[in-house]
């Protein structure tokens, strides 16, 4: 009943959303939640193509698997790293460390 | 030890001495002595030993077979060069007094030098020895360079050897070159003194003329004949022939002609004749032995002895008693230098000088008997002059050491060689006297008793049985001169009273220096008589002429022997006891400063003559001066500095000049200029361009994306 | 409108707005509440697509460990005087326009494209999906390989966030 188009379209979204949320967002904790969101978009693209190519063979799930462990570790570490820099400047928002500028 | 194997060790001890006293035994002078001593004594042993078995083989058979042997040396296209040695009976002679005089003259300079006396007080090497203070007395000091003087003693003597024993005009003239520096080194040996360096300068350039020249001969006559030994060309019919009928290209001469004047102006060089003699008198600047070592027993002899030796080769061409072209030129140079030197010398106060001149002389006695032919007088008069010469002149030697005690005593300051400085000097110095006398009467040619009289009416005699009667009246008058200076010299020397207190307290010399005299006195008395013509009065034919014999066998075709005749003998009889008589007359008691009597005789002419005919400032005029101009102003200052140096200082400012534009026309502003701008350029573009960095990391992203999807939609819409 | 249907485009609609609430709330706390919701929209999307294991690790790992923390987060780095001032930067009207073009790109790409446009194929009726997935992520043959990077990556991940955050 309903085509992969619209699973993918549906993902798209997501992560069109998250981008938005990543590029805009003061906040490193914001942004790092975005950056969830286009992990999960990403996931949901993973399974659709499963489920509408060949749903006989687990294979196609590993994949996402993989993406869950990596987006976890990425997270923690992340915030692990927001957690240092809150304590040297006491501020997150993202525009404001800039002492990398020349 | 075979005769052939002695004679190429005779020049060898000499050598050996050089080298032992110059690297090894410098500072000890007793060794030093001994050393040189040792090996001219094993020199004249060997002599000794060669001239002896010379004489038992006879003339005939020597000539036809003189000792000696040859050795391959420079390969020349498909055969060698050889050199060798050879002795025949002329070098057999040569050799007897050449190793004899050495020898006395080494022995004597050991006295003459000081051995044995205390180092002077103010002695600097480099100037004679000023003496020094013993006991409150002034006594003589030893030579400061003794052994040197020894060293080069030895290395002349190795010249003389290797000259008169070499069988090659090669390496006769080797012998030549090492006797001319050997001269040059002992005239300058006390080279602290301004004229002593002159005078070396000027005895060595003046030889070089004629060596010059001798050079050019010996060329010629290589390339005309392919060999330089004497027994291929002198003995040898055809090359003699060859030589004389090829023209030389020259004034019309034939090549034996020009060959023959050309090494002759060696002998000119080397023997001091005119207008070549103007290095001897100053030469007496060397110390007395070196005098007798040049002036009589070697150097100069060695002259004579070469043109004696290409008698041959002077004759050639010509018929017997005919005179050929250079023997014409050799007879008239050597019979004038012979008057004109005796003129010079009578005119002398330095009793050095007197003999000097006397040397040039009796050199042209010698020249002149060779021009004229008279081979055997030649060879003979220049045995006799070796031995008495040298003994005149180490007499002279002795007298002026003896001077010099007198002056060290009397604390004068005289020059204790004039002449007029000295007298009564008989009692004195008695043996110095008696042998003095003996060469003085040898010289003047006394009769019968003394060696000069035979060699030197010899030669009268040849000069007038073959009709030269110029050479003979000219020979004549130089007798007479030399007869009338001799005496002078003795007179004022000897005789009458002393006229300086230096004088006065004069006394003999050591045995060192006395030996000598008397060993060479018995030799100016005794030679003589191995030289009496057969057909002399009385005396001839008691004892054979064993000399001209002997000396003719050197000659490959034999002489005629010379008819006696009493003019020559009465001539010479006449002008030698004349001439010793008016010398002792005028001169034997010459009062306290008093002027020589010939000067207000002569007047204006003695001082010609005490001026040398002013020959020597003539040359200095005429060639010294402009050769100097060109050495200094033309080639040095003209050529040299402004030219060449002119030259290479604009090359160098050239040089300069380009490459400071490179520097700093190209180098700098382009290449470093690019280089520079380069970085700069980099620098501003990356401060222009620094503002991307804000350190915002959404902002990086947000660009990263944009170009990305940018980039993605232009390839998609391809 | 079968039921699949309506509980799909339900689905859509609560997780998007979700998201977007996300993206936009300027309290953080309510931002993340909002990723809860939006990552329980995931967790049903796969449920639809009948992979129930990844709905599960999904909620648990997703919602229950990585929400989670950045809750944690969000109270350990909380500002006191911190007042709630716009939740975007300057640059937020190109990062609009650059994901509207992504999205609208993407999507017709989607669309266009005749793969897309098919519908579900049977499922067998096989049901060890679990174990057969089990299976493969420890055989030689199939996945082990990634499977123990991924290890390895977790155990990186939790060592580096320890000694990044450690108070020293």
């Amino acid at each position: 009943m309903i085509p992969l188009s619209w699973y993918l379209i549906f993902a798209a979204a997501l992560f069109s959303i998250g981008l938005y949320g990543v590029l805009a967002r003061k906040n490193i904790i914001a942004i790092l939640m975005s950056i969830e969101l286009m992990l999960t978009a990403i996931n949901i693209n993973f399974i659709a193509f499963w489920r509408y190519s060949l749903p006989g063979q687990m294979a196609g799930q590993v994949f996402a698997v993989i993406v869950f462990a990596v987006s976890a570790s990425e997270v923690a570490v992340g915030l692990a790293l927001v957690i240092s820099l809150f304590r040297r400047v006491k501020l997150i928002a993202a525009d404001e460390i800039n002492l990398l500028k020349w | 030890m075979a005769m052939d194997t002695l004679v190429w060790l005779l020049p060898l001890p000499p050598l050996l001495a050089f080298f032992l006293i110059i690297l090894f035994t410098y500072p000890k002078k007793g060794l030093s002595h001994s050393i040189s001593i040792g090996a001219a004594l094993l020199s004249w042993l060997g002599s000794m030993v060669v001239f002896f078995n010379a004489v038992r083989k006879g003339a005939e058979g020597l000539g036809e077979h003189p000792f000696g042997s040859a050795v391959n040396w420079l390969p020349v296209g498909k055969g060698w060069f050889q050199i060798g040695v050879t002795v025949d009976p002329l070098t057999a002679v040569v050799l007897f007094f050449v190793s004899i005089t050495i020898l006395m003259i080494t022995l004597y300079s050991v006295g003459y030098h000081n051995f044995g006396q205390p180092a002077g007080d103010h002695d600097r090497p480099g100037l004679p020895p000023e003496g020094a203070t013993q006991d409150g007395h002034r006594v003589p000091s030893i030579e400061p360079l003794y052994s040197r003087f020894f060293g080069f003693i030895s290395l002349f003597a190795f010249g003389m050897y290797t000259l008169v024993v070499s069988d090659n005009l090669l390496t006769l003239f080797v012998g030549w070159e090492i006797m001319g520096l050997c001269s040059y080194l002992l005239i300058g040996f006390w080279y602290g003194k301004l004229s002593a360096r002159a005078a070396m300068i000027k005895a060595f350039l003046v030889t070089r003329i004629g060596d010059v020249f001798m050079l050019l001969g010996i060329a010629f006559l290589y390339s005309a004949t392919g060999t330089l030994n004497f027994r291929e060309i002198f003995f040898n019919e055809e090359v003699l022939h060859q030589l004389t009928t090829t023209p030389a290209g020259f004034l019309g001469l034939s090549s034996a002609g020009l060959i023959g004047i050309l090494l002759f102006i060696g002998t000119v060089g080397k023997s001091a004749q005119f207008p070549l003699h103007v290095w001897l008198p100053d030469a007496m600047e060397g110390p007395t032995p070196v005098s007798a070592m040049i002036h009589a027993a070697t150097m100069v002899s060695a002259g004579v002895y070469m043109a004696i030796r290409i008698f041959p080769l002077l004759s050639a061409g010509a018929e017997h008693g005919a005179l050929t072209s250079p023997m014409v030129v050799i007879a008239i140079i050597g019979s004038f230098t012979a008057l004109f030197a005796a003129t010079i010398s009578v005119a002398q106060r330095d009793i050095k000088r007197v003999l000097a001149y006397s040397t040039i002389s009796q050199l042209g006695y010698m020249v002149a008997a060779v021009g004229i032919g008279a081979y055997v007088a030649a060879a003979f008069h220049l045995i006799t002059h070796a031995f008495f010469k040298a003994l005149l002149f180490l007499g002279s030697g002795s007298v002026i050491h003896g001077m010099e005690h007198g002056v060290y005593h009397t604390g004068d300051h005289l020059d204790a060689q004039d002449m007029f400085n000295m007298g009564g000097l008989r009692s004195k110095m008695p043996v110095t006297f008696w042998t003095f006398l003996i060469g003085g009467l040898a010289l003047s040619g006394f009769p019968i008793v003394t060696a000069g009289f035979w060699s030197k009416d010899e030669i009268f005699a040849d000069a007038f049985a073959h009709g030269h009667l110029a050479v003979f009246i000219t020979l004549a008058l130089a007798a007479l001169l030399t007869a009338f200076y001799t005496m002078r010299q003795i007179s004022l020397t000897f005789l009458g009273g002393s006229r300086t207190k230096a004088a006065d307290h004069a006394h003999e010399t050591p045995w060192t220096m006395t030996l000598p005299l008397v060993v060479l006195s018995v030799f100016a008395i005794s030679f003589g008589w191995l030289g009496i013509p057969e057909h002399f009065p009385l005396l001839g034919g008691i004892i054979p002429n064993w000399l001209g014999d002997f000396i003719a066998g050197s000659l490959p075709h034999s002489l005629v022997e010379i008819e006696f005749n009493w003019i020559p003998l009465a001539t010479s009889l006449t002008v030698a006891l004349g001439g010793l008589t008016l010398g002792w007359l005028i001169y034997r008691d010459l009062p306290q400063g008093a002027e020589d009597p010939i000067k207000k005789w002569l007047g204006p002419v003695y001082t010609l003559l005490e001026n040398k005919y002013y020959f020597d400032e003539f040359y200095d005029r005429v060639f010294v001066k402009p050769a100097t101009w060109l050495a200094e102003t033309f080639t040095y200052k003209w050529l040299d500095r402004t030219v060449i140096d002119g030259f290479l200082h604009s090359v160098a400012r050239a040089a300069q000049a380009i490459g400071s534009f490179l520097r700093n026309k190209i180098d700098l502003p382009i290449i470093n200029g690019f280089g520079d701008a380069v970085g700069e350029l980099t620098a501003k573009a990356g401060e222009r361009l620094r503002f991307i960095q804000t350190g915002k990391v959404q902002q990086y992203m947000l660009i990263a994306l944009v170009v990305a999807f940018g980039t993605l939609f232009y390839f998609l819409t391809q | 409108m079968s039921l699949g249907l309506f509980i799909f485009f339900l689905m859509v609609v609560v997780t998007v707005v979700a998201a977007v609430a996300v993206v936009t709330s300027q309290n953080l706390v309510n931002a993340a509440m909002w990723l809860m919701v939006a990552l329980f929209g995931a967790a049903i999307a796969f449920v639809l697509l009948q992979a129930t294991y990844i709905a599960v690790i999904q909620v648990l790992v997703y919602i229950g460990a990585i929400a989670v923390l950045i809750v944690y987060t969000i109270m350990l780095t909380r500002n006191p005087d911190e007042k709630y001032g716009p939740g975007v930067n300057k640059q937020w009207p190109i990062a609009a326009a650059l994901s509207l073009v992504l999205f609208l790109g993407l999507a017709y790409f989607y669309y266009t494209l005749p793969q897309t446009d098919v519908l579900a194929p049977a499922l067998s009726g096989d049901l060890n999906a679990i174990s057969q997935l089990g299976a493969l992520l420890v055989s030689p043959n199939a996945y082990v390989l990634p499977f123990e990077l991924a290890s390895i990556l977790l155990l990186a991940a939790l060592i580096g966030s320890i000694v990044v955050a450690w108070r020293k």
